[in-house]
């Protein structure tokens, strides 16, 4: 990958100015290349990376394994289209294995996703079945630890 | 034993007349402070690579907790071989030519020891690691410094050795890349050094700890230069390049005479390394590329931030070629280095080390490490800039 890119999914705030010294390449073309990952669609938004285990607010997460039949044209990408509209749904992705699909979808609490599950999911014509597992705890999202472990700290000065 | 006045001075002479090493006084001082961020650290901010580790705890879950061979594990040694040989195409036997050491520290140690007749001369190349002129005077050789600066980029050529020749040289050291400058040879000096060698029959010790962390082309190793290696002995270990530096583990690769003899002050003085970093190294050289790879490529780009954070504040600074060191001229701040140093740890809280810790001709520069991470190192760059600031009218006045 890009060293550029990697560096943005690092830290999406790093400022054109820092990438320039980092990559040792001029400023401008720090701000064109950018602009064209945004344009080509290649960069799809920039948000954070958020502890909600820290929140206190009502959230569920749930991670769903879905089998479906496939349809004769386009295979999976009909109904995988058809699920990812939902707003709870966070991310879909079409896994090999046991199960089809694999949904990440939130809500405020069992009950909304259950609903979610029984009454708009498994009823989408194709989906034959589903299991359903709650997230309890997270540990690490996005390569980021979100407890970080305590620091061992060096010397301060050595040769 | 009241009076000190009648207590002898028990302390030989060669030992008790070595000033005490520039680093140590000034870890003295950055210790009792709180908060501060260090550009002062000879060593990665990296964490050993998990798999590396994961294979120490192994091994003591295996209970492998006893002596190895003097020589250090047969496997491990064949390793080394094999990575040497593919990486910079230079062949050792790992039945007599390979000692695993107590670290590169450890490896120079014997390597001196073995080959130094008392007043033997030793010619390497300051400003250097803060061991090589200690380390020389303590196996009772005479330690010959070339001072190389700033305006020729801290390399060495075969002129500037040439000129310290007597007929007393034995060996010549090299680092390179090279602490605390950033330095690295030109293949053409390299060559040039290598022939001397060759022409005046001198031993060759090199210092290629920090032969990986290289960001502009590739390392080469003097051994691996025609008519060199049955003269050189190379040493290398896995503190920098695999983040290993509390494993403590290095080793020796030359031609059997001198292995076996720096093998045999080892055998009795250290007997073996210890075998959980023998069993952890083995491990880190089963895919040195990817490990190395990663952190090379965040080295670099700290590098390449910090040499041109310098070039926009206005401090010459030569581009560090390679290790984890800068190296930028301080002297037209009116300061000495360690002025400098002591100024800009009480005004902006940063630690940098005085260049003459590391020779006399390292006054008037500072090392900063950027085995940093990037935020501590942008936020240092930052607060540097603003103490130089402040003393950029003082130098027009
Ligand atoms: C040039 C050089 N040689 C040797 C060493 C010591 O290495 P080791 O940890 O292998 O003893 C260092 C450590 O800072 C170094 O910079």
């Amino acid at each position: 990958m890009d060293e550029l890119l990697k560096l943005l999914k690092k830290n999406a705030l790093e400022t054109p100015e820092n990438l320039s010294k980092m990559l040792d390449i001029p400023i401008d073309e720090v701000k064109t290349r950018i602009a064209e990952y945004e344009k080509s669609g290649i960069i799809r938004g920039y948000r954070a990376v958020v502890n909600h285990d820290q929140l206190d607010i009502r959230q569920v997460t749930a991670v769903i394994e879905v089998k479906v039949t496939p349809e004769r044209e386009g295979g999976f990408n009909h109904i995988a289209d058809r699920i990812s509209k939902f707003d709870e749904v966070e991310s879909l992705y079409l896994m090999s294995g046991t199960f089809d699909l694999l949904l990440f979808v939130s809500g405020r609490d069992l009950k909304d996703v259950a609903f979610f599950v029984a009454e708009k999911l498994a009823t989408i014509p194709g989906v034959l079945s589903t299991a359903t597992h709650f997230m309890l705890r997270t540990y690490k999202d996005h390569g980021v630890m979100m407890e970080p472990e305590e620091g061992y700290e060096r010397l301060k000065v050595s040769p | 034993m009241s009076d000190s006045k009648s207590v002898r001075n028990y302390v030989a002479s060669h030992v008790r007349d070595m000033p005490p090493s520039g680093i140590r006084d000034f870890f003295e001082i950055v210790s009792t402070m709180k908060d501060v961020i260090s550009l002062g650290i000879g060593e990665p901010d990296f964490v050993t690579p998990w798999h590396v580790r994961e294979a120490a705890i192994y091994s003591l879950e295996r209970g492998m907790t006893s002596y190895t061979s003097n020589l250090g594990l047969l496997k491990l040694r064949q390793a080394i071989a094999e990575y040497l040989h593919r990486t910079y195409n230079v062949f050792y036997r790992p039945e007599n030519e390979i000692l695993i050491t107590v670290g590169v520290s450890e490896a120079l140690d014997l390597a001196l020891r073995a080959i130094l007749e008392p007043g033997d001369e030793v010619i390497y190349h300051e400003p250097c690691y803060v061991s090589y002129n200690p380390i020389i005077t303590f196996a009772h050789g005479k330690p010959v410094a070339i001072q190389t600066t700033q305006e020729t980029g801290f390399r060495l050529n075969r002129a500037m050795v040439e000129e310290k020749l007597t007929d007393r040289t034995k060996a010549i050291m090299l680092n390179f890349p090279n602490n605390p400058t950033g330095a690295a040879l030109d293949l053409d000096d390299l060559r040039e050094i290598g022939e001397l060698a060759v022409e005046r029959d001198l031993i060759v010790i090199t210092d290629d700890i920090y032969g990986e962390l290289t960001y502009d082309g590739r390392h080469t190793a003097i051994s691996s230069l025609p008519g060199l290696r049955d003269r050189t002995i190379y040493l290398h270990g896995f503190s920098k390049a695999w983040a290993m530096t509390g494993f403590r583990l290095g080793f020796a690769a030359g031609p059997a005479q001198l292995v076996g003899a720096m093998m045999k002050i080892h055998q009795y003085t250290m007997l073996c390394a210890p075998i959980t970093s023998q069993e952890a190294a083995l491990e880190a050289l089963k895919q040195p590329e990817s490990d190395i790879e990663e952190m090379k490529a965040e080295y670099k780009q700290r590098r390449n931030f910090i040499y041109r954070s310098f070039e926009d504040m206005g401090v010459p600074c030569v581009k560090p070629k390679g290790a984890f060191y800068a190296f930028p001229r301080i002297d037209k701040f009116g300061l000495t280095s360690k002025e400098f140093a002591l100024k800009l740890l009480d005004e902006e809280n940063v630690a940098v080390v005085p260049g003459s810790a590391f020779g006399a001709c390292g006054e008037g520069h500072v090392r900063c490490s950027y085995a940093t991470g990037m935020e501590e190192l942008k936020e240092a760059m930052t607060r540097i800039q603003r103490f130089i600031q402040r003393r950029v009218p003082a130098e027009v006045g």
